[in-house]
Formats: C-alpha cells, sequence, structure tokens
C-alpha cells in the first residue's frame, strides 16, 4: 500500500460528496484525507483526496471515480511536481518555564501563535506532512492538549504540467 | 404568462419529447400531480400490481428493444420498491430511468410522510440519479437521464421530483442539446490499440473470443459475426451474451463458467489469446480469478474505462463502442492476415475434442418424473429461435441459458449480474409491451414466481398475452443443488411444498390467465402446443418436474475452472497433453 494524492474537479452540484462517498465506500478505497472547497470557477470545486492503495488499484480509483458524472476531471499529483499543504491548529501546554521553549520552536518551524492563555498556546502551521509530523514530535513533550488537522490540499506547481520552477523555501 | 405550465406538465412533456412511448408505474402521493397529465398524453401508461414490477418491466423492454425503459413510483415505499430493479438493471448495464416522486421541498429531511432519501438510497445502484425541487430544471433534468442511461455504458438512472416542483408554474424550455461536461463516453478505439491488438490475434495460436453482453448493448452481432469468421476463432457467449453469436454456428462453444459448457470453460483454461468483448471477467466466468487462463494474454473491448484491468490485468485495452471497434479491428486484420493468415487447426483439434467428449447433457430421473432440462429442451425447439426467452435466477435459468438455443440478440432476457430472483414474469411483461408480435415466454422457477406473479394481473387486465413455465421442482432449486453438494443433504429451507400449495393453474385462472399442468413427459409436447395456441391472455403452465434435477457441469463458487466438474464427482479426463 502506498499513498497517493488525487486532484479532483467537480461540479459544484448537492450530493457530489455523498457520491465520491459512496463510492469509496463501496468499493474498499482507503481514503487517508479529503479536502472540498471552491476553485477560481464558483461552478466547479476541487477536491484533493489523499488515497493508500496498492500500485495497480490505483488506476481502478482514478477511473471508478472519472466514471461519475459530476467528476470533471482527476489527475493524480507527483509530491515532487505539486505544492502541498495541511494546515495544523494545536493547542500546547505551557508553563512559565517551558513558553519560551514552544515559542522558539514555533518560530524554528516558520509557525504562528493565534492564541496565548495562561497554562497554553494555540499554535498554526501550514506545511507539508512531514513538516506538520516533525513539528508535533517537538512539542509533545511539552503536552498536546487538544489538535485539529486539515486534509491535504494540493496544486500543481507551473502554469501547466511539466513548465514548473519550484520557489518552495519550506 | 398564459403558457405557463405545471412541472408536472413539463415532465410529460419532456418524457414526450424524449421519446417515452410506455411507461410502468403505480400513483401515490407525492407523484399524483404527474399522473393528472399522464391522463392525457400519448404515452401508454401501464399500471403495474408492485412498483418491483415495474421497475423490471421497464428493465424487460429495454433488453428486448435497445430503447430505454421508463417505470414511475411515488416517494417512501414507492420509490424503495423500486431499488431491486434499479440495482438489478444497473449490474447488467440496462438503460432505464426511474421517476420518482417526493415530497414538497419543504418537506425533504423532516421525516414526512412517506419521505425517503431515494438520490440517498440509490446513489450507490444508479448510473447517476437527480433531485429536483425547481420545476426549471425538470425539463434539462430528465433530457440528461435520457442521455446518461442509454448512451456509453448503458445505465440505471434516477430522476426524483420534489411534489411542489410538479405543482408549481414553470415555463418549458426542451434543452436542444446536452451538456454534462463530465460524461464524454469514448466511441472510437485509438487507432495505436487497434493495431496492437489485430497484432496479438495475428500471433495467437489458439484465441478464443469471449463475448459478452456488451456486444448485444452495441447492437454489434453482425460485427462480432464477421469478426469471428475472419479470426476463425472459437466464440464463447456469457450468460449475458447469449443470443449474441448464433448457437448453430460451428465456431460457437457455448457459455463458459460456473455453469458453462466444458469446451467454453477450458478453452478459456488453455488459450493463448482472450478477444475479451464487451464483458466484464466477472467471478461467475473466471472461478479462482488467480487461476483462469493462466497462460493467456488478454485485449479487452470495452465502452467503460473503468472495466479496464478491474479483475485482470489487459495486455491491450480497446475502449470504446463495440461496433465501432469491431469494424476498426477487421480491415487492421484483414492486412495482418494478408502475408499469413491464421492456422488454428490443431486448436480446433483439441476444442472439438472437449466438445465431442463433453457435450451438454442431462440424466433422465430414475423415478418416472419429468426431467426439468427435458421440458426446458423441448420448449426451445417447439417455439424456436424468433421467441424471447425470460428467466428468472436459479437452476431453471442455467438450463434455459443450457438448452434452448439462441440464434439472435436480445431473444435471451435474464438477470445475470445481481441474480434477482422474482425477474422474469414483470420482465416479459416489458419485453412483450416492447415486441408485441413477438412470442415471450418466461421460464420461471416455483420459488421466483412466488415472487411477483402478480403482475400476470396487469398482463391479463392490459392485453399483455405471456406465456409461463413454471418448472417446478416445489424447492429453491439451486440452492437445494449446494445444500445437495456442500452442506450433507441437510435441506434447510428450500422445501417449497409447491406442488399444490399454491395452486399455480387455478392462481393463473384468478389472475385472468388461462392455467395449464403438465405431470408426465408424454404430455410435455402436447401442453406447450396448447400454450402456443392461446394468443388472447397470458398462460400459465406449470410443469412437475423431478426436484433431484442438477446443473451440470459445475464449476464450484472459488475454485478454479481447471477444476470442472461435468456431473456428481465426475471430472473430465485430461490427457496430459491437453494439461
Amino acid at each position: 500500500m502506498s499513498t497517493h494524492t488525487l486532484s479532483v474537479l467537480v461540479e459544484n452540484s448537492p450530493g457530489v460528496l455523498a457520491r465520491i462517498a459512496s463510492l469509496f465506500s463501496r468499493r474498499g478505497y482507503n481514503i487517508d484525507s479529503l479536502a472540498v472547497g471552491p476553485t477560481e470557477d464558483p461552478n466547479v470545486s476541487r477536491m484533493t483526496i489523499v488515497v493508500n492503495v496498492e500500485g495497480h488499484a490505483l488506476s481502478q480509483v482514478i477511473q471508478q471515480t472519472d466514471k461519475l458524472i459530476n467528476v470533471l476531471s482527476i489527475i493524480e499529483l507527483d509530491p515532487i511536481a505539486s505544492v502541498q499543504r495541511e494546515l495544523l491548529l494545536v493547542k500546547v501546554a505551557t508553563t512559565s518555564e517551558t513558553r519560551s521553549q514552544v515559542l522558539e520552536t514555533v518560530q524554528l518551524f516558520r509557525a504562528k501563535v493565534v492564541d496565548v492563555a495562561q497554562d497554553a498556546v494555540t499554535i498554526e502551521a501550514t506545511g507539508n506532512s512531514e513538516k506538520i509530523q516533525a513539528l508535533l514530535r517537538v512539542l509533545e513533550p511539552y503536552g498536546i492538549k487538544e489538535l485539529v488537522q486539515s486534509g491535504l490540499v494540493a496544486m500543481e506547481r507551473g502554469l501547466k504540467p511539466g513548465k514548473s520552477h519550484h520557489p518552495d523555501h519550506d | 404568462m398564459s403558457d405557463q405550465i405545471t412541472g408536472a406538465q413539463s415532465l410529460v412533456k419532456s418524457l414526450e419529447h424524449s421519446g417515452v412511448d410506455v411507461m410502468f408505474g403505480i400513483p401515490g402521493g407525492a407523484i399524483l400531480p404527474a399522473y393528472d397529465p399522464i391522463f392525457d398524453s400519448s404515452i401508454r401508461h401501464i399500471l403495474v400490481r408492485h412498483e418491483q414490477g415495474a421497475g423490471h418491466a421497464a428493465t424487460g423492454y429495454a433488453q428486448a428493444t435497445g430503447r430505454v425503459g421508463v417505470c414511475i413510483a411515488t416517494s417512501g415505499p414507492g420509490a424503495t420498491n423500486l431499488v431491486t430493479p434499479l440495482a438489478d438493471a444497473q449490474m447488467d448495464s440496462v438503460p432505464v430511468v426511474a421517476i420518482t416522486g417526493q415530497v414538497a421541498a419543504a418537506a425533504i429531511g423532516t421525516d414526512a410522510f412517506q419521505e425517503a432519501d431515494i438520490r440517498g438510497i440509490t446513489m450507490p445502484v444508479t448510473k447517476h440519479n437527480f433531485l429536483i425541487t425547481d420545476p426549471r430544471d425538470i425539463p434539462r433534468a430528465i433530457a440528461e437521464a435520457f442521455h446518461i442511461a442509454g448512451t456509453g455504458r448503458p445505465g440505471a438512472v434516477l430522476v426524483d421530483i420534489a411534489k411542489d416542483a410538479l405543482t408549481k408554474m414553470t415555463d418549458f424550455n426542451w434543452p436542444t442539446k446536452v451538456s454534462l461536461p463530465g460524461y464524454n463516453p469514448i466511441l472510437d478505439p485509438t487507432p495505436e490499440s487497434v493495431r496492437d491488438a489485430a497484432a496479438l490475434i495475428a500471433e495467437s495460436k489458439s484465441p478464443v473470443l469471449y463475448v459478452g453482453g456488451g456486444i448485444i448493448k452495441a447492437n454489434a452481432a453482425a460485427e462480432l459475426l464477421k469478426l469471428a469468421e475472419l479470426t476463425g476463432a472459437p466464440v464463447v457467449t456469457t450468460l449475458m451474451a447469449r443470443g449474441a453469436f448464433p448457437d448453430s454456428h460451428s465456431q460457437h462453444l457455448g457459455m463458459p463458467g460456473m455453469h458453462g459448457t466444458v469446451a467454453a470453460v477450458t478453452a478459456l483454461q488453455k488459450a493463448d489469446l482472450l478477444i475479451t468483448l464487451g464483458a466484464r471477467f466477472d467471478d461467475r466466468v473466471t472461478g479462482k480469478l488467480s487461476s483462469f487462463a493462466p497462460s493467456a494474454k488478454v485485449i479487452h473491448a470495452d465502452i467503460d474505462p473503468a472495466e479496464i484491468g478491474k479483475n485482470r490485468i489487459v495486455d491491450v485495452a480497446l475502449i470504446g463502442d463495440l461496433k465501432a471497434t469491431i469494424n476498426a479491428l477487421i480491415p487492421a486484420l484483414k492486412e495482418k492476415f494478408k502475408n499469413s493468415p491464421p492456422d488454428l487447426t490443431s486448436w480446433w483439434l483439441q476444442c472439438n475434442n472437449w466438445r465431442t467428449t463433453y457435450p451438454l447433457g442431462f440424466d433422465e430421473p430414475d423415478d418416472g418424473s419429468v426431467s426439468p432440462q427435458y421440458v426446458i429442451q423441448r420448449l426451445g425447439q417447439i417455439v424456436g429461435p424468433n421467441a424471447i426467452y425470460v428467466a428468472g435466477v436459479g437452476q431453471h435459468q442455467m438450463w434455459a441459458s443450457q438448452f434452448v438455443k439462441y440464434e439472435k440478440p436480445r431473444t435471451w432476457l435474464n438477470s445475470g449480474g445481481l441474480g434477482t430472483m422474482g425477474y422474469a414474469v414483470p420482465a416479459a411483461m416489458g419485453a412483450k409491451v416492447g415486441a408485441p408480435d413477438t412470442v415471450v415466454w418466461a421460464i420461471d422457477g416455483d420459488g421466483c414466481f412466488q415472487m411477483t406473479n402478480q403482475e400476470l394481473v396487469t398482463c391479463a387486465l392490459n392485453n399483455i398475452p405471456i406465456k409461463v413455465a413454471i418448472i417446478n421442482n416445489e424447492s429453491l432449486g439451486m440452492v437445494r443443488q449446494w445444500q445437495t453438494l456442500f452442506y450433507n443433504e441437510r435441506y434447510s429451507n428450500t422445501d417449497l411444498h409447491s406442488k399444490r400449495i399454491p395452486d399455480f393453474a387455478k392462481l393463473a385462472e384468478a389472475m385472468g390467465c388461462v392455467g395449464l399442468r403438465c405431470e408426465s413427459k408424454e404430455d410435455v409436447d402436447r401442453v406447450i402446443n396448447e400454450a402456443m395456441a392461446i394468443n388472447d391472455r397470458p398462460v400459465v403452465v406449470d410443469f412437475s418436474v423431478h426436484r433431484d434435477a442438477m446443473v451440470w457441469p459445475m464449476v464450484a463458487a472459488g475454485t478454479s475452472n481447471d477444476d470442472i466438474v461435468v456431473a456428481k464427482s465426475m471430472a473430465p479426463i485430461w490427457d496430459s497433453q491437453e494439461l
């Protein structure tokens, strides 16, 4: 099994998320994450779906999804030729001794503090899965009170596939 | 505003614009507004006795005619009763459109009376579905529904319409063309794939044309015949493809699969190339997938790209309409064959050996009872290949596919994918409505018949004179066969006691049909001829048959096709050369 990022353009019509979910459920495809949102065209939404399947099953996932009438296009995004981001909100326990260390970590990961309380700070971070996981590993010893994470969103680099460049600082 | 009409009128106009000439249904609260304009419409509405009957009738109509079948029901239970026939039609790629009423838009989601989320319920068993709450959307949705159901790989489409969308006033604008940016069936295979397929066929020493129901859907039987004769390859026709290639043709090895002929099953196993045309490597054909056709390369022609590689990895995919695909393949092959015409002599020697050594057959029962296979064989011989035969699901279905000889497409209708018991009577009704000048025989089991026979009332009242042969073995025969073979003859809940209860002949008479009974071999021909002579009413013949008859050959579920059993405890004897 390996993970693959699918970028799916769908008609912005009622029930389309249910169709995708129903298809994945009945055909037994594993979804690692799913993010849905608007695009530059109000009639079209983009879903970024991370699936965990064996190699040859991937083309089945793509073909079966593409068969849905409301699906306009579906492509697999190459992790190297695409920008992939997750959003993390995490509430970390702090004391007067640990607060500065936590804030230092926030700086190192180029995350930011979005809320401060007596005994905790809430941190916002964006990045690819590896960065988010690394940040969480560093923060864990301080005590993670609560966390919420978005599904992955991703986009091909460049104007068109094959014309990409990499001004990526992460 | 005088040219405004109600949503209901818009619906009926849209159906008329879609070319609907008949629909099967039952009115009820939420769909009631539509039934008022239906009363004045040119569309023939046939009032069925159960919504399931409406769905299967639409399916039978579509399978017999090639046109989109239409059924209509109300919200809630009316709609949920359509779920089985919609799943059935979708599995067998039959073009069907279902119209359902829904509670008023404001009541949706409130658990209103007779509310069911039929769009949600049918999502996994339809090709597409719609929920309409604005009357302006009705013409577009209907046009799209028919387009989606009838094109590409055909399937079931449901249009659910809120009651207030039917009662509100609206403008009628019939779309001049359907625009579905996410739906563009590929019609022509790429030239590269055609070239690659032709090359594989030209190299093959032992090819088999593995023909599925797609040939019938694509109306490509004539093209298939040309391709078969050009290649000289053996042909096997799956359960959904019976009739796609004449049974009388010398290249035809019969049906493959769990109850296929030894020749068809074995030819697939030993082939070096499968030329797969509109078939889907169903488990009932492949047996244990990992041991299916182990040395064969695979050409897979299908209009549905998602079928490619679903069950079996392919070497060449021909994605497109089968008629166009075969028409492209034929000249490419002729070019190849110019230099090296195919020589399949030794392959045919093997195939003919399997065919002559293990022909289809059956034993006469020792106890003097009538063998069910004999009844079905005689029915096919007396009635002939111009009739339409519609089977239920079970032993009688397998025997009807084995012992009736089919020569033409759309003469064999059955529920192949979903295996829906109760399919035969309503589907035969639909077929007869679609082909009123053709003799239509339902070959049904006593178990199946008791699920949907009430549609004989519909047939009797609407001048739909179908004929029904009940192959009455007083049991759920196929389940009983498995109990015999795999459960030590422990017949748990398969005895229907249906020799006299119900009295099928009397039941038929009560429903306005002619009821006949046949209990001896000597009477079989006479009773069939008697039934054939009645054309003003439906006829039901109760054939009492031997209850221990079994369907052979058989590949037990989950085992390899190499382990085909010809009769109980009798495997074919392969010589070492063949293995």
